[in-house]
Order: C-alpha cells, then structure tokens, then sequence
C-alpha cells in the first residue's frame, strides 16, 4: 500500500465543490477521483441488492412528519412525535400521519421508490421553529434507537456544539444495537452533527440523475455522495416537486441500505458500510471488478 | 434620523439583505421572515421585487411549509415545480402576493440559533459557479451576522439601567425554573458566584 501521491483521506479538504451543495461532488462534470481499493471480490450490486425489494426491514425517517396518504408513500406502519408535556418534558407520542412541513415525506418517498417493500416509520422531531433541533432530536433518537428499528434516516443535524456529546452517545449506542443511522451532510460548509460521526453512514449529494448511482468519497466526512440535485420527491396534497439538497442524498442511500439488509439481514453496520463501500460505483464496474488493476 | 435610532438601520438592513439577494440570482423576488423568539412564530419583515408591501408585518405559524422547515432545521433548500402545488401558491399568495416557480431558502443563523429566514422566488440567473443554495447560504450567513452585531448593539443600548435589582432578581426568578434550556445551568452558576460575592 504505497500510493505515488498524499491519498485523498490524507489531504487538507477543498472549501467547496461548485454546482452542488456544500460537501458535494459534481460527478456530472468531474469523474470521482481515483484511489487505491482492496476489493472483497464476491461483493458486487447483484450480489448486495439484486432481487430484493427492502421487505421485512423497519425504517424511521426522523423529519417533519409524513403524509401517510401520498401516494409515493403508500402508508405507514406507526406514526410518532416528539411532544413537551407539563413542566417542558419532552416525550414521544404516536400522532396522525401528517407533515406540515413536507420535508419528511419527500424522504420518504424517495426510500419507497427505491426500496418499496419496506416498513415506514415517522417520527416528527422538528415541530416548531422555537423547540431548536436540538432537544426534540435528542429525544426523538433515543427512542428510535431503542424501538429496534434497522434504520434510521436523518436528512437534518443541528449545528449546537453542546449535544455533540450525548449525539455522539447516541450513535454508538445505535451502531452496537445494529440500528444504522444515515444522516445528511448540512448544505453549507458548517460543522454539524450527528453526521459528522463515523459511526453513521453518512451523505451528501452528487448531480447525476440515477437514483442507483452512488460513490464512495475517499475524503470524508461525508461518506457517500448520492444523487441529491433536482431529484423528484414526494410533497403534502399528493404532489410532486423537485427539490435539491443533501436531505434527499440520504434516503437514496437509506433505501439501498433497506434493500442490502432485506437480502442479507444479519449484516452488521460496519458490514453494511462495507458493502455499500464495495458496491458503490466508483469502487467497482458494472461486472464487478475493481476499477484499479 | 439620529446615528442610534436602530430601528431605522435595522429597516435599511433587512431592506439591503433582500434586494441583494433578489439581484444575486436575477430573480423576481426576495423577503425576509424573522422568528419571533416567544412564539416561534414568522414575521414577515421586507420583501423586495415582486409582492405586497403592505404584507410587511404579518405572520405565519412555525414549522409549515419550505420557510418553516429551514428555520427549524438550520438547513438551505430549493424546490423547483412548485407552481402546481397547491399548498405553495396559497404559501406565496399569503406571504408576498405572488405565486412562484421555484422556491429557494435559507436560515439567518446566529450562533447555532436560527432568527430568521431569507426566501429567494424564481431566480433565473446565478452570478456564482457555486450551488444557488450554498451562495444563498453563504450569503445568509452574513446578513445574520449584520442582524446579530445590530441586535447586540440595541440590547447594550437598552439595558444598562435597572435601578432595581429586586425588580431584576424577581425577573430572573420568574423566567428560570421549568425549563430545561442548556443556558439554564450556565445561569445558575452565574447565580451561585453573585451569591459567593454578597457572602459576608
């Protein structure tokens, strides 16, 4: 393992990627750089996802809510809130599926299109602009972690520096119950959490238009870039719009996780990272080969 | 107009942040919601370009829709094909009078809090390379900044003279218990050394 150059995850990291947002890759413009793999050789597409459809596998989109009508989203399995009892206790109580914002069920949508067996699970943490995304989070996370979901798909992160501890916590807590968490890399270049942890997997976007297509990122934080530019997503009423950002990246990326785990579900997180590592585009070719001799 | 009369340079500053914006994307309009710190609620501050004045002053519910999602997350976002959508029309129509084809937002952060929103309507041309979102992000940035370091400014201004300090304990007391703010015990520890300072 000697590489001619300072390898990519050894490098100072660039301010920005042009075109996409913050943490991004304009892989429509620019091919992923290339760099050193081990490959697993039995470890391609068709053997991490190939027939399956994400069924048996339970996922809790931690957003705004979901719009269980829609029909991108087809129902879901429970719906959930984080809500303040007497004394500013916050809770979590199962509620209407609904989501005032939209958010959360465009998310979702996108996991359904690409995993459509899976269990939806909504749990709304981000309630009002004056609850922060801070402590509803916190609360919303611990309890999915300890509901046994398989995974959770975070498209937000709060930026406050004093749940970084608890988060961090938290997310360790998640990967040694083999909940994986798929968190979004923020759209501006600021440090947030929890996906800046290793123990997530997680996203930001590249601009291609293949929901499929997804690169391994030799140069975290951000992990994995999936397609999260203009990508088509589910909104409240029933409707459609386009929407960019790095939130939509992640349950790309969830929904792939969904239909690895629905085919090989004893995976642990770290395998499951591994093998979304050794099936992602850039580390493989389409008949499965490593791309570096 | 007097140099300390902020309500003035607060005014002119949400009314420069908004038509910048407006012209950085060549787009039909901009408007700036602030959120009301006691109910969470958005206010309708400027609007520049396409819109209704006089909707200046108005407010919306937290957590509804694009501008209520970035100001509870922290995060930019655009939606394009927002014209069809009914929810979005009614949005707009309520907000600025006039109905959009994409929608771009971003939060007005200060120090990991949001206090805002700056909404960008149908933007046809960037003069960057980078992502619309991440230069209305950046740019946002510095509006909040402007807001913050104008916010400070009134707050020193306004403050200094509690003749009371009964009035000022009986205040702290009110507002303290309850609430499991992280700035709580911070304030708790700020009480515990004025208390070793009286002690005799």
């Amino acid at each position: 393992m000697t590489p001619t150059s300072t390898p990519p995850w050894r490098r100072e990291k660039r301010a920005h990627f042009p075109g996409v947002p913050a943490w991004g890759l304009a892989t429509s413009r620019q091919a992923p750089e290339r760099f050193q793999v081990s490959p697993l050789a039995e470890v391609t597409k068709e053997w991490a996802w190939g027939g399956a459809d994400g069924t048996g596998v339970r996922v809790c989109v931690v957003d705004t809510g979901v719009d269980a009508g829609h029909p991108k989203i087809g129902g879901l399995e429970r719906s959930f809130q984080v809500v303040s009892v007497d004394g500013g206790k916050l809770m979590v109580a199962e509620c209407d599926p609904v989501d005032p914002a939209g958010h959360g069920t465009a998310c979702a949508g996108v996991i359904k299109s690409i995993a459509p067996g899976v269990a939806l699970t909504s749990l709304r943490v981000l309630t009002d602009g004056k609850t922060g995304t801070g402590d509803a989070l916190m609360t919303g996370l611990s309890w999915a972690i300890d509901a046994g979901f398989d995974l959770v798909n975070l498209s937000l992160s709060t930026t406050r520096s004093d749940f970084r501890e608890s988060l961090q916590e938290l997310a360790d807590r998640a990967y040694f119950r083999r909940c994986l968490m798929v968190a979004a890399a923020h759209n501006m270049p600021v440090l947030s959490f929890p996906w800046t942890f290793s123990s997530v997997v997680s996203v930001a976007s590249h601009d291609e238009a293949d929901p499929m297509t997804y690169y391994y990122n030799p140069a975290p934080p951000a992990e994995f870039h999936a397609r999260g530019v203009k990508v088509p997503v589910a909104w409240p009423g029933g409707r459609e719009i386009r929407s960019t950002g790095n939130s939509f990246a992640a349950p790309h990326i969830t929904g792939i996780c969904a239909l690895i785990l629905s085919k090989h579900p004893w995976l642990t997180p770290f395998q499951l990272k591994t093998v979304l590592y050794l099936a992602a585009d850039n580390t493989t070719t389409q008949n499965g080969e490593g791309h570096v001799p | 107009m007097s140099p300390d009369d902020f309500d003035g340079t607060e005014r002119r500053l949400l009314q420069s942040i908004v038509e910048v914006a407006r012209h950085m994307f060549a787009a039909a309009a901009s408007s700036i919601f602030l959120v009301d710190p006691d109910t969470g609620e958005l206010v309708f501050e400027a609007v520049s370009g396409e819109g209704e004045k006089e909707l200046v002053g108005s407010r919306f519910p937290a957590g509804t829709g694009i501008v209520g999602w970035v100001a509870a997350s922290g995060q930019p976002m655009v939606a394009d094909d927002v014209s069809t959508v009914t929810q979005f029309a009614q949005h707009a129509a309520e907000s600025t009078g006039y109905v959009p084809r994409t929608i771009m937002a971003a939060p007005l952060i200060r120090f990991e809090e949001c206090i805002g929103v700056l909404e960008v309507l149908d933007p046809t041309a960037s003069r960057s390379d980078l992502d619309d979102i991440e230069l209305l992000g950046l740019f946002a940035m510095q509006a909040a900044c402007g807001l913050e370091f104008l916010l400070r400014v009134r707050r020193s201004e306004g403050r200094e003279p509690d003749g009371d300090p009964h009035m000022l304990l009986r205040r702290i007391g009110e507002r303290l218990p309850g609430r499991a703010r992280p700035s709580d015990a911070t304030v708790v520890r700020l009480l515990a050394i004025a208390d070793d300072l009286l002690a005799p």
